[in-house]
């Protein structure tokens, strides 16, 4: 199922992508009013960020240096993707339910050199507010994309996957750059 | 600068670590990449430290842990390092059954003869069941069927289970 869920917002700016320890990735980002001219300017940035980076699935605001509840996912076309919601930009989501946790390993564009091994929920339910019209969503999904959302709720809690391995054997240097 | 290798191993206490590294930071020595861990109850610690301190010093900083005999510690100059993400497809490796003589070089004999470097590796030896557990590069354009297949004869031939999967990360 690939479904866009809102008309794309005017093409944002590509912005630099922050890598730890930058204090933006370590603080609780701020919520946002969704209907806020620059939070839909912030979504639309978030995007365009999004693709022109290779192989990126989701950004969070953290990411391109700003402390807010806001991130993009988009696994359309990912191999362990299941269910797929297209594009998906969120604000102040946060986690309903979260069940069939699974081990995987993750990367992060904000952490270049290093993956971990994290287990993240394989069923979801999410629920945030869409940038621009306000409207809240509820999302129900899985596998993969289920696994990205999580990845960038966590962003926008400050949290990185670092912050959610096992332990000392679960990092490790990053082998393969897309 | 200089960058050193240094290892320091023995009986296992409260406090090494924080001993060892409180010693280092003093030289002025900042600790890069390290790993410290027990085996089999002894303690050991292997760091790669950068800076502009000779090996005599940092043996000299260590001696009041050495002296009594409780740790062994080795300081050598070593040349840097190459950058990481230096190619190959990363793969976990996992070998458990009955212990016998030979099982790591087997099973790494197999990996080292289609280039595949370790880059990571730990074993234990728990009552009568042996583990070990690695992080394989593995060239590209290495037939990822025939090592399975080769990997398969040597675990037979051992008596252990033997398996390799790819240890490929998603980025989100």
């Amino acid at each position: 199922m690939t479904a866009p869920l809102e008309p794309v917002p005017d093409a944002g700016k590509v912005r630099p992508v922050v890598a730890a320890p930058d204090p933006v990735l370590s603080r609780p980002g701020d919520r946002v009013d969704p209907a806020d001219p620059e939070t839909v300017a912030l979504a639309a940035d978030l995007i365009a960020t999004m693709r022109v980076s290779p192989g990126c699935v989701g950004l969070a605001a953290p990411q391109i240096g700003v402390g807010a509840h806001v991130f993009v996912v988009d696994v359309t076309g990912h191999p362990r993707a299941k269910t797929c919601h297209g594009t998906v930009v969120l604000c102040n989501a946060e986690i309903v339910e979260a069940t069939r946790w699974q081990k995987g390993r993750e990367g992060c564009m904000s952490v270049p050199d290093l993956t971990g091994d994290v287990k993240r929920a394989g069923h979801l339910v999410v629920r945030g507010t869409l940038p621009g019209s306000g409207e809240e969503l509820t999302l129900t999904t899985d596998a993969f994309e289920a696994r990205a959302f999580q990845h960038e709720i966590d962003h926008c809690a400050g949290l990185l996957f670092l912050d959610r391995v096992p332990g000392p054997n679960a990092i490790f240097a990053r082998k393969v750059y897309l | 600068m200089n960058e050193l290798a240094i290892t320091v191993v023995g009986r296992d206490r409260p406090g090494i670590i924080a001993d060892v590294s409180t010693a280092l930071s003093q030289l002025g020595l900042n600790l890069t990449d390290s790993t410290m861990t027990l085996l089999r109850g002894h303690f050991a610690m292997t760091l790669i430290c950068v800076g502009a301190v000779e090996e005599s010093d940092v043996l000299s900083a260590l001696s009041p842990l050495t002296v009594d005999g409780g740790l062994l510690a080795t300081v050598n100059v070593v040349p840097p390092g190459p950058p990481a993400g230096s190619g190959g497809a990363p793969y976990t490796l996992l070998v458990h059954g009955a212990d016998r003589l030979g099982i790591v070089a087997a099973v790494t004999g197999v990996l080292a003869e289609v280039g595949g470097n370790v880059t990571d590796l730990t074993t234990r030896l728990s009552g009568t069941l042996y583990l070990l557990s690695a992080e394989i590069d593995v060239p590209s354009g290495v037939d990822f069927d025939d090592v399975l297949s080769k990997l398969d004869e040597v675990a037979d031939r051992l008596g252990v289970e033997v398996s390799l999967r790819s240890g490929d990360a998603d980025v989100l």
